[in-house]
């Protein structure tokens, strides 16, 4: 008897609950669910400026991980529930594409965009925002401590004298560690490449899963050196981390942030007129406060602690290459390093 | 038969019903996924050969083994102890106790791996404790595991003990037995439903848990972990499906080992029962004194640590007072809204959720027939401790989102994200509920029965009455996890459902660590604020319900 009364004052939450949903519901103009890996930061920035121009379009945005949101479109392929993928990796992009997952469209100004920072095809099934390529954070304080030498390039990494003190994303779990890898293939052939990753292994303190990671842990000390991409490398760097940025020499590895449209939407129109947004120059200027290269030539303006000739260092990179060889080449990544991973 | 039974039976069988539309359906599409292959064509075994042909299955499985049974061996004798000390001693303090070793449930377990990091790691303060050896590895999944175990396991041993039989002792008292021998003729073996409970629990917690192994394992592989990297990395979800399958060995196990000793179990607990008091003791009371505070001194270290890390300009640099963490790192980025949102999921998982369990475990103890069903209910019950919430989560969207299933309509709703941390806590919850329904006297429902009075009115007058005090623990075991859980909802919250914890997620894996461990403090302050508002709401309930338990001694 006690407990009735007891939980009669739950009586009211219950009851406003569905109200309070209810509200929100009927506010709604034309509302796009979005997908994407973009920061919070850069999605608040890119939400105003496109919702200023048109007001009577709403975004809805499921943030996570690259990795994440990718195994969720994946997992939701029988009955997908976004309307547009936004600021997720090329190479995921094309895994979407041979799924059947997108739905061609060419924005207006698609001309406009460099013909190697969108889906090759007529229509492209995506089409690119802006590059976000390796980069190495560098420890000053805790290098000073040990002794270590500045590394310049990739095959630097490999001298013992780090042994223990690098950091980097696992391939298999994270995109940034993946585009290490794909540019050593593609840079240096299968045989050397693996010939590389066998000497680098020996360095390795962690595989992390996930990219930015590598360059927080250097930033905080906890290991000297950590693979990264460039964003990361200089939001640490800002936040007061006594790091360096490494561009190694040989070549970087890249992805795009690149958008396009989920094939069933019902929300066509509203879709198209957000990714003909993504593509103007009003646009491509927010990406380029973040990012070294965008998609639009002649937009971008150099960053703190990023070369000038940023663009120029990027490696080759066919992401219909990357993505069609990627169970493959993670295959035989895990089979090498994951089962000795544990050494002794 | 009797209208009351069969209303029993029809409640049972909703129940039932329930529990396989939520548990056994987006389990058995993990097995379907299993044999499948992407574009879900039947393949066979092919990839469960491909799987075991790999060098890094045994590893993981010896590793994840290792670890699961190190944590369990300390953990278990750990918080025994302390619950002994908390009901068998007079030392003082001991309300503070028990809040201070229920801490560790308030805190997402991401946030033990963190401050263990600060702790140990090398930049870390105590680094010269591990004399050399990594903290990333074998040592920090223990020492995080065993910090996020401790309370599940005091939970159900202190239960087992506060139900003791004071009579026993009064006997033992009489007949001059040894204290020794008291405690192993009448305390052991009544706590010994509880302490084979806490078991299965430590050790499925610990084997099935990701967040830990993934902030600070390194490279020391667990299969919990493995399934991370098939689906999250690689996006396999069959192969994910099968690692999964591997998991579910230890719960068989863990089953057949709770059905031998459900088979000895006697009601301990008559309803002539008169609760125990202990008397002082200075050497013993002292000694239980220091062991408690060694074990707070242990728990306040790791939240302490968490907290101070959220307060920080930049770890280990500049270790002034800021709150830019907070500023920037949860209210400008927008963070903020999630940590409402797991107000609200944890809120409907404590309510409906428990009313649910008890219901349940009430219908399968203390109601009459259906054996066959019950016992295969009891092995079902205990499926979701050893089932990693990622494949719970994945199992949900597989079920769920199948465009030929027509509920759903749930998928991306609060709903969804509340069956499924209802399911995922289950076990535990079902086994406080038993624990303290085990040592009632069956005498109740008979008594009862034979006078024809309805069993639903035995069960609001005397049965939940009486286990009030398991309830609540119930309800706020409940909450607190509602507030913490990550890896069930990771695939599973839509833009307006995302909880802190994913957040949590998102902000250690972007290496956030002051903004993570922000969150957490804010998620262990308002369940702390819960909790507080929770005692006070009950107090008033329990001082009514429990009198008879505090009953003045002849």
């Amino acid at each position: 008897m006690k407990s009735r009364t007891g939980l009669r004052w739950l009586v009211p939450f219950l009851a406003a609950a569905p109200l309070a949903f209810a509200a929100t519901a009927q506010a709604q103009k034309t509302e796009l669910l979005v997908y994407t890996a973009l920061e919070t930061d850069q999605i608040k920035a890119y939400e105003d400026a496109f919702t200023k121009a048109h007001p009577n379009i709403g975004i809805k945005w499921v943030r996570d991980s690259t990795g994440v949101i990718t195994a969720k479109l994946l997992a939701e392929k029988a009955n997908p529930q976004a309307d547009l993928v936004v600021g997720v990796s090329a190479s995921s992009l094309a895994v979407f594409e041979n799924e059947g997952m997108l739905q061609p469209y060419a924005p207006k100004g698609l001309d406009k965009i460099s013909p190697a920072y969108r889906d090759p095809k007529n229509p492209p099934s995506w089409v690119g925002m802006d590059v976000y390529g390796s980069a190495i954070c560098f420890n000053t304080v805790e290098a000073a401590k040990l002794g270590l030498p500045k590394p310049q390039t990739w095959k630097d990494l490999t001298d013992p004298v780090y042994k223990g003190k690098i950091v980097m994303p696992n391939p298999a779990s994270s995109g940034t560690g993946y585009l290490d890898v794909a540019a050593w293939i593609q840079m240096w052939g299968e045989a050397e490449a693996w010939k590389y990753m066998d000497a680098l292994h020996q360095n390795i303190a962690q595989y992390q899963h996930s990219g930015s990671k590598p360059c927080r842990q250097a930033g905080a000390g906890e290991f000297p050196i950590g693979l990264t991409f460039e964003y990361r490398a200089v939001t640490t760097k800002k936040s007061g981390a006594p790091i360096d940025i490494i561009f190694p020499t040989e070549g970087l590895g890249w992805d795009l942030e690149s958008s396009g449209i989920m094939k069933n939407t019902k929300k066509l129109e509203a879709a198209r007129t957000l990714m003909d947004w993504l593509a103007t120059p009003q646009a491509m200027e927010l990406y380029a406060k973040n990012f070294a290269v965008v998609a639009m030539p002649g937009i971008a303006k150099p960053l703190d602690y990023v070369p000038a000739d940023y663009e120029k260092r990027l490696s080759k990179n066919d992401f219909a290459w990357s993505a069609k060889n990627r169970d493959k080449i993670l295959a035989e990544w895990t089979k090498r390093y994951d089962a000795k991973s544990e050494k002794k | 038969m009797h209208w009351h039974d069969r209303l029993a039976q029809g409640l049972l069988f909703a129940c039932c019903a329930a529990l396989a539309l939520f548990l056994i359906g987006p389990l058995l599409m993990i097995f379907v996924k299993s044999v499948q292959d992407k574009d879900g064509v039947y393949v066979g075994l092919v990839h469960f050969r491909e799987y075991f042909a790999t060098p890094e299955l045994q590893q993981s499985i010896r590793n994840t083994l290792f670890v699961a049974t190190v944590v369990t061996m300390v953990t278990v004798p750990l918080a025994f102890t302390f619950a002994y000390a908390l009901t068998r001693s007079c030392m003082p303090g001991k309300g503070t106790f028990r809040v201070i070793a229920l801490t560790p449930i308030l805190a997402p377990s991401l946030m033990a791996a963190i401050s263990f990091i600060q702790w140990f790691g090398t930049q870390g303060l105590l680094k010269g404790l591990l004399a050399g050896a990594s903290v990333y590895g074998a040592i920090g999944i223990i020492l995080s595991s065993i910090y996020a175990t401790f309370p599940h396991a005091l939970m159900i041993v202190l239960t087992s003990l506060l139900l003791a039989d004071g009579r026993l002792y009064e006997a033992a008292e009489a007949l001059r037995t040894p204290m020794l021998r008291r405690f192993f003729t009448i305390t052991l073996p009544g706590a010994k439903y509880g302490l084979v409970s806490a078991t299965m629990v430590v050790f499925s917690y610990t084997v099935s848990d990701f967040g830990i192994p993934k902030v600070i394992g390194g490279n020391y592989n667990v299969l919990a972990v493995d399934i991370f990297k098939q689906v999250i990395g690689q996006q396999n979800f069959n192969k994910g499906a099968v690692v999964s399958l591997v998991l579910l060995a230890p719960v068989l196990l863990a089953f057949i080992v709770d059905w031998f000793m459900r088979r000895r179990l006697q009601a301990q607990f008559s309803s002539r029962a008169v609760p125990y008091v202990p008397r002082r003791s200075p050497g013993f009371d002292r000694a239980m004194l220091v062991f408690c505070s060694a074990v707070s001194v242990f728990m306040l270290a790791v939240l302490g640590m968490a907290v101070y890390t959220s307060f920080i300009k930049l770890w280990p640099y500049d270790l002034s007072f800021s709150l830019r963490h907070y500023v920037y790192g949860l209210i400008d980025a927008g963070v903020i809204v999630d940590y409402f949102n797991s107000l609200k999921m944890a809120f409907y998982t404590a309510l409906f959720g428990t009313l649910f369990i008890f219901a349940m475990a009430y219908l399968l103890e203390k109601t009459r027939g259906m054996a066959t069903l019950k016992a295969a209910v009891r092995l079902v019950v205990t499926i979701p401790m050893a089932v990693p919430g990622l494949v719970l989560g994945l199992g949900y969207i597989f079920f769920f989102n199948h465009p030929d299933n027509p509920l759903n309509g749930i998928y991306g709703t609060m709903a969804i994200l509340v069956l499924s941390t209802v399911v995922h806590y289950y076990t535990s919850s079902h086994m406080t509920a038993v624990t303290a329904l085990k040592a009632l006297d069956d005498e109740f429902e008979s008594v009862s029965a034979s006078l024809k009075v309805p069993f639903y009115r035995t069960f609001f007058r005397v049965t939940l009455p009486v286990s009030l005090p398991a309830v609540l623990d119930i309800g706020r075991y409940l909450f607190v996890n509602g507030m913490v859980t990550i890896s069930a909802v990771v695939f599973l919250y839509a833009p307006d459902t995302r909880p802190a914890s994913v957040a949590i997620l998102n902000m250690d894996e972007a290496g956030e660590i002051g903004a993570a461990a922000g969150m957490a403090t804010l998620i262990v302050a308002s369940s702390t604020a819960v909790c507080v508002l929770y005692a006070i709401v009950t107090r008033y309930l329990l001082r009514r319900t429990q009198a008879w338990r505090a009953a003045p001694r002849p």
